[in-house]
């Protein structure tokens, strides 16, 4: 019951450099103990290996494209076993399974193949399509999937980098998309700077929701995990309360629903009307080149990363802790506000409903971790996520596959990704110097 | 071992005392080589296996829970029980036996008291009651006296004697002279975790210490005489609280020129490392007041304090020196990052940051693979030089060192030395503060000893050791009153238990 | 290994001078009397608030006029608040605080009650002790896994996931066997699964425990929702049709009145609930068990320098915590409904609101959950009497009082020391 990995002991390290650092490890191994009066003095290397071969080591050694590619597949194995026991027919198959194999093998391999056969036309392509529309539908499906996912990633993403835990980012895009709605509906302004107002205002409610446990953390070092966990409750049960009142209730029905979004608040789209496709992923790109921007070259990225490290060093150094967890947690209620903006002024929804923001929060933790918390992993990562849900859809309707696999699959494969030494230990990975996928928060309340 | 006997373990820090004893103890597995106890090999696969064969450990870092009493303490791990399908604490029998040796080797504590109310020195007694009640032959102490006042020491070397009458064998490991030639019977002299040498208690200082470091240590810092200038830090009547709520600063007056090193010298927890906490505004100042070049500065923020041209070197590296995660290059602009040329506005001057680390890692000749490399993977005294060279590139007023050469190696320590004595020499007012005596007294210029919150005394780097280690024992000289503070100090009420303990073993010279 | 408390940065000091917490707790408190004797004063009628003893509005009753009720219980709460900030004797604090926020309860009650349409002005007490309870048996059960689990140091946000997957395999395996008892075992080892995946990862991977947990949720969700819509919404009858423990009437207890037809007329699960409170309480401060858990949630290091085998106690109180919570999960599917998809609905972090609030203790929980239960059932209770007060915000209490807990507003709540870290030797 060791740690696999005890030379590198700081769980804080940055996830995302784990390959570099470990080779900056091994060369600042074998010279340190040696002591430093000595000059500095690195043993002779070994003679090169050949550059392909060093690629397959490198890529053998559990990198995190690896790891996340291995986390994958055992997802899709896992889930396939699933496919299997949950289809009384083919389970039916296995009762005779000594008499005769190939029955119950053909009968699993035909329902899982299919399912995620129709997973992947779902998403990517469907070789039998025929027209622009329906070859480029599962393209525009996912990206439409994607593009709420990416603001939610990358707000947990961030508040990780600060040292905080976001788990507040579905409760913060629910007041984002709250805001955003009523700002879509309830003010007569031009196309245009409509949907800049709607989206402002979404931002601006993430925000707020984000504040909240932001100042509590600063001023009495309340836990933002509890706090951001209460305030998500908080605001689902706000959200199903302003749904119903005067004014914002859709007065043509008797449901919980909204009025319609203005369509000069909403976000356009990139396809024309038949694909969903719409502004929103474009912004997202634009937020990830920011946020990846903020985090490595400014001067707050600075603060945010060094307070998210040692946050008794940044205090020394003049840096305001509080102001920055203040901050971090504005920034990330900011980009979670933005998330939710988009489920209800692009294509997905035009109402509020009391499920209208689905999962997107607790999905953006996954993608986080999925990301390695870094902005443009957060995009991929979101990405993976996104083209499950599109192809989900597909494999529930035509392979009557419950969409509730997906969610099976993203949890699988965060698991596999967060604990990287039993992915090792099940394909037998080179005891790999590198790669534990060690967010920055071994730490308790 | 003998059994009664009291056999000291001496040396540097770091030369791998506590860990030969955490292997003793079944903490950690050694890699290779046994253990004998009555002539036969031990295995041992955790501390109950040690405890099973006699041997007791009062840890370093006290191993108490600390929201339990000191009865809950005690029977943790050796619990009494009644109905024993149940399991139910017997929490009489616990509380009676810890009378019980209480009584019996004179350490009273109350079975009731809860740890965390307990001051550092009861809560060691606990420890040792808690080895006690387990029926050890061999107790392992590792650095008891670190965290103890004289008194508490004083205590504690009665108690280790009362232990030996009683026929129990105890390992003293520690790194200072004075209790090893009070109390031990044999000495063994570890160094880079190989033993060196064995030695008996009457052995002179000189001879145990040069065993212990492998040669002379006098550290003699090359320096020209002083020429202070108009004062720079000024503190008066400060009172600071640690992070207890207990009272840390009890009303400290200082002043320090420019052009002059103000050592600060005392046994460790005597409040020094909340003043400097107070001065840079890292800890709320109570009462007093402290001003930089004329200006009044208490309440200032942190950023505040080191814009206004403070450097300062923390105490603990790692906690609050660097980001171990960080490079070297970030490391080094740590507090200066939003300045020009290293950022404008929001953004960040990566070249402007790189050009700088490149000429700092020079400079203050930092052994590093590169500038981007973590600076967690440098060696400790490293890791220090980039924590000097960020604060000495700035144009300084005041710098300020806490323990800057603690766990640094020899090479590393004389660079580091030259650059605070370089620094003073160019008009900046200095302030180191150390627990080595030997570094204050060769640093400084003037030496201000602090005992429990307050400045005992000041005195000249010429003073001879032993009437510092006297100070630093609480112990004023009737016949000196020229310490500016002695009325203030002598109307406090632990004065009293201050009072002359003539030989004085506890803490006076530290190897 | 140095495993020193330090506690956490950026913590700003409390100043304590006047404005200690029992001085803040009482002007709170005082404000809330004064508003409670104007407002609810004002808005109640003068209509009899009847609280009747039985599950109707017949029989014997504790009447009060509305108008008079509401103000005298709201001057009884300024009172409370205003000997808090007068400054009493700190043991008066609980006391103290506890009768003013009934009194503030009783308070809004009264205007509640004597403002319902006529016919309606009466509470039913039997009904709204005995609903307080079943709404608050999931929480119990839930905060029951939280205190084993995180008093061993190990944070346990998973516990909605531990519930959901109780509840699923409770239904699952008592539909098929046609078995209570079979359903029980089977929804107590459902919690410990997703408990021992926690564990494991925690404890041996060294994964952080809130994202695990948080995952471990999603994971549950997922997995029951899809073998939900797989089997049981393809054949109900053979997959969720779980056969239910029946009432189970307590002689002579069952008599008493207003407690005996709440508490003593209730199914396994209420009984089990409230003796596991017990049995844990008792081992947790009274037995070696106990004093293990709690020394190894404290200062591992220091627990395990005498002997107790650190990660062994951690995995099993974490794979406890994962019956318990599996049991409460049944306490849905075993005894009122038929399983369906994320069937929990949040009541797992409730739960975790109610371990929080009642600051890691199995007592404490209890009270917690009890609190929480009762702002669910008034808010029905409301929502019957047609009541002005969204039901919304009524939900919104447990957590809205879970983040004042936690900023200090309501007391102090301490975590156990190494909650959440994980321990490695050396």
């Amino acid at each position: 019951m060791t740690n696999p990995n005890p030379a590198s002991g700081s769980p804080d390290k940055e996830p995302a450099t784990e390959a570099l650092q470990a080779r900056e490890e091994a060369r600042a191994t074998p010279t340190a103990p040696a002591g430093d009066t000595a000059p500095k003095q690195r043993p002779a290397e070994a003679p090169r290996p050949s550059l392909g071969k060093l690629f397959l080591d490198n890529l053998w050694a559990a990198n995190t494209v690896t790891v996340t590619v291995l986390a994958v597949v055992l997802a899709m194995l896992v889930g396939a076993v699933l496919i299997i026991v949950s289809d009384p027919d083919v389970l039916a198959t296995y009762g005779y399974i000594t008499a005769r194999p190939a029955d119950a093998f053909n009968a699993s391999w035909t329902v899982v193949s299919e399912a995620y056969a129709n997973l992947f036309k779902g998403a990517v392509f469907d070789p039998d399509a025929v027209g622009f529309t329906a070859a480029m539908g599962p393209i525009s499906e996912t990206l439409t999937y994607t593009a709420p996912l990416v603001f939610t990633g990358l707000s947990v993403a961030l508040a990780f980098r600060g040292g905080l835990f976001n788990i507040g980012a579905q409760g913060q895009a629910t007041i984002g998309v709250i805001l955003a709605a009523v700002a879509g509906f309830a003010l007569p302004l031009p196309p245009g700077v409509h949907l800049l107002v709607a989206l402002l205002a979404g931002a601006l409610g993430g925000a707020l929701w984000g504040f909240i446990p932001g100042i509590l953390k600063a001023r009495t070092g309340a836990h933002e995990v509890i706090n951001t966990i209460m305030l998500n409750y908080v605001a689902i049960y706000f959200l199903s309360w302003i749904i119903v009142q005067g004014g914002v209730q859709n007065p043509d029905r008797a449901d919980a629903i909204s009025k319609p979004v203005e369509s000069s608040a909403q976000l356009p789209r990139l396809l024309g009307d038949n694909l969903r496709v719409h502004a929103g992923i474009l912004l997202a790109v634009l937020v990830t080149w920011f946020i990846a921007w903020l985090l490595n070259r400014s001067t707050l990225g600075f603060e945010l990363r060094a307070v998210g490290a040692n946050p008794d060093a940044a205090r020394t150094a003049g840096i305001s802790v509080t102001k920055t967890y203040v901050l971090v947690m504005m920034i990330a209620g900011l980009l979670a506000g933005l998330g939710g903006s988009n489920m209800v002024l692009g294509s997905t929804a035009d109402a509020l409903t009391p499920l209208v923001i689905a999962q997107i929060g607790f999905d953006g933790i996954l993608v986080a971790l999925l990301g390695r918390v870094k902005p443009w992993g957060v995009l991929l990562a979101a990405l993976l996520f996104g083209a499950l849900q599109a192809g989900g859809n597909r494999m529930q309707s035509y392979s009557g596959i419950s969409l509730e696999l997906v969610t099976v699959l993203q949890a699988l494969i965060v698991i596999f990704i967060a604990a990287p030494a039993l992915v090792k230990a099940i394909f037998q990975l080179r005891a790999a110097r590198t790669a534990r996928l060690q967010t920055s928060l071994a730490k308790g309340w | 071992m003998e059994p009664g006997e009291i056999h000291a373990l001496l040396g540097e820090n770091g030369a791998g005392k506590s860990t030969l004893m955490n292997v003793l103890y079944g903490l950690y597995q050694p890699d290779e080589g046994e253990i004998l106890v009555d002539g036969k090999p031990l295995r041992l696969r955790g501390p109950s296996d040690a405890i099973t064969a006699g041997i007791g450990m009062v840890h370093q870092h006290f191993m108490l829970v600390p929201v339990f009493t000191v009865a809950e303490n005690v029977m943790l791990g050796a619990e009494q029980v009644k109905l024993p399908f149940a399991g139910f604490l017997d929490r009489r029998r616990a509380r009676r036996e810890v009378a019980e040796v209480s009584e019996r080797y004179n350490l009273r504590v109350d079975p009731d008291a809860v740890i965390e109310d307990l001051p550092v020195g009861i809560q060691q007694r606990v420890e040792i009651v808690k080895a006690l009640t387990r029926d050890v032959d061999l107790l392992i102490l590792d650095e008891p006296t670190a965290v103890l006042t004289p008194q508490e020491t004083d205590e504690l070397l009665t108690v280790m004697r009362s232990l030996k009458a009683a026929g129990k064998s105890i390992v003293f490991i520690t790194h200072k002279l004075g209790e090893v030639k009070a109390i031990a019977d044999r000495i063994t002299v570890i160094r880079r975790g190989r033993t060196v040498g064995t030695a008996e208690p009457s052995a002179s200082r000189d001879e145990l210490a040069a065993l212990m470091v492998g040669r002379n240590v006098r550290l003699t810092v090359d320096k020209k005489p002083a020429q202070p200038g108009k004062p720079i830090l000024e503190v008066a009547g400060l009172v600071v609280d640690d992070d207890r709520q207990v009272r840390a600063v009890d009303g400290v007056d200082l002043t320090v020129h420019a052009g002059e090193v103000l050592g600060v010298a005392g046994v460790q927890g005597n409040g020094q490392t909340e003043l400097i906490e107070a001065i840079m505004g890292l800890r709320p100042v109570l009462a007093g007041t402290v001003s930089l070049d004329g200006e009044a500065a208490s309440g200032w923020s942190t950023k505040k304090v080191l814009r206004a041209g403070v450097g300062y070197v923390p105490e603990d590296r790692s906690v609050d020196g660097l980001v171990k995660e960080f490079s070297v290059a970030e490391n080094l602009v740590l507090d200066i990052y939003d300045r020009p040329p290293f950022g404008r506005g929001l953004s960040l001057k990566p070249n402007a940051i790189a050009e700088s680390a490149r000429e700092r890692i020079e400079q203050f000749d930092v052994r590093t693979s590169s500038a981007d490399a973590a600076v967690g993977t440098l060696s400790g005294g490293n890791q220090q030089k980039v924590i000097v060279a960020r604060e000495l590139s700035r144009p300084l007023k005041l710098f300020i060192a806490a323990q800057p050469t603690r766990g640094v190696d020899v090479g590393s320590i004389e660079f580091i030395h030259s650059r605070v004595v370089g620094e003073r020499d160019a008009g900046t007012a200095v302030m180191v503060v150390s627990s080595e005596l030997d570094e204050v007294i060769g640093l400084a210029d003037r030496i201000a000893v602090m005992y429990r919150g307050r400045i005992i005394g000041i005195v000249g780097p010429d003073t001879p050791r032993e009437e510092i280690g006297l100070l630093m024992a609480g112990i004023t000289p009737d016949t000196a009153p020229a310490t500016p503070h002695e009325d203030s100090a002598a109307a406090t009420p632990h004065e009293g238990d201050a009072a002359p303990a003539p030989e004085g073993p506890g803490n006076e010279d530290e190897a | 290994m140095s495993t020193t408390a330090v506690p956490a940065v950026a913590v700003t000091a409390v100043d304590e001078g006047f404005w200690t917490r029992a001085r803040k707790a009482g002007a709170v408190l005082l404000a809330l009397g004064v508003l409670a004797a104007v407002l609810f004063g004002s808005l109640a009628t003068d209509q009899q608030a009847r609280f009747t003893l039985s599950e109707t509005e017949g029989g014997a009753a504790l009447a009060i006029h509305g108008t008079v009720g509401a103000i005298l219980f709201g001057v009884i709460a300024a009172a409370a608040g205003g000997a808090l900030l007068a400054g009493v004797p700190k043991r008066w604090f609980t006391l103290l605080l506890g009768a003013g926020l009934v009194a503030f309860v009783l308070s809004f009650l009264c205007w509640q009650v004597s403002a319902a349409p006529d016919g309606r002005n009466f509470m039913p007490l039997v009904n709204i002790v005995r609903g307080t309870f079943v709404l608050a048996l999931p929480l119990i059960f839930g905060a029951l896994a939280g205190v084993l689990c995180e008093r061993s140091g190990v944070v346990n946000v998973a516990i909605e996931g531990q519930l959901l997957m109780g509840a699923f395999s409770g239904a699952l395996f008592g539909s098929i066997s046609g078995s209570v008892w079979v359903g029980l075992v089977a929804a107590a080892l459902g919690g410990a699964f997703i408990s021992l995946l926690l564990a494991v990862f925690a404890i041996r991977y060294l994964v952080d425990q809130v994202v695990m947990g948080i995952v471990l949720n999603l994971l549950a969700v997922g997995v029951t929702g899809f073998l939900y819509e797989r089997l049981m919404q393809t054949d109900a009858a053979k997959y969720n049709s779980a056969p239910r423990f029946s009432r189970w009437e307590i002689p002579l207890l069952s008599d008493i009145p207003l407690i005996g037809p709440a508490l003593f007329r209730g199914n396994i699960f209420l009984y089990l609930g409230l003796l596991l409170v017990l049995v844990i309480h008792l081992a947790l401060f009274r037995t070696r068990w106990g004093l293990r858990t709690r020394s190894v949630g404290e200062h591992p290091t220091a627990a395990d320098t005498v002997g107790v085998k650190v990660l062994r106690l951690r995995y099993r109180n974490v794979i406890m915590a994962g019956l318990v919570a599996g049991v409460g999960g049944a306490s849905y599917t075993l005894a009122l409904y038929s399983f369906t998809k994320n069937m929990i609905g949040g009541k797992g972090f409730i739960a975790l609101a109610a371990l929080i609030f009642g600051r890691w203790s199995p007592t404490g929980a209890l009270l917690a959950a009890l609190f929480f239960g009762f702002a669910d059932q008034l808010a029905t209770y409301l929502g019957a009497i047609g009541s002005g007060i969204p039901s919304q915000f009524l939900a919104m209490l447990p957590y809205l009082a879970t983040i004042l807990a936690v900023a200090g507003l309501v007391g102090k709540v301490r975590a156990p020391a190494a909650d959440g870290k994980p321990y490695v030797k050396g």
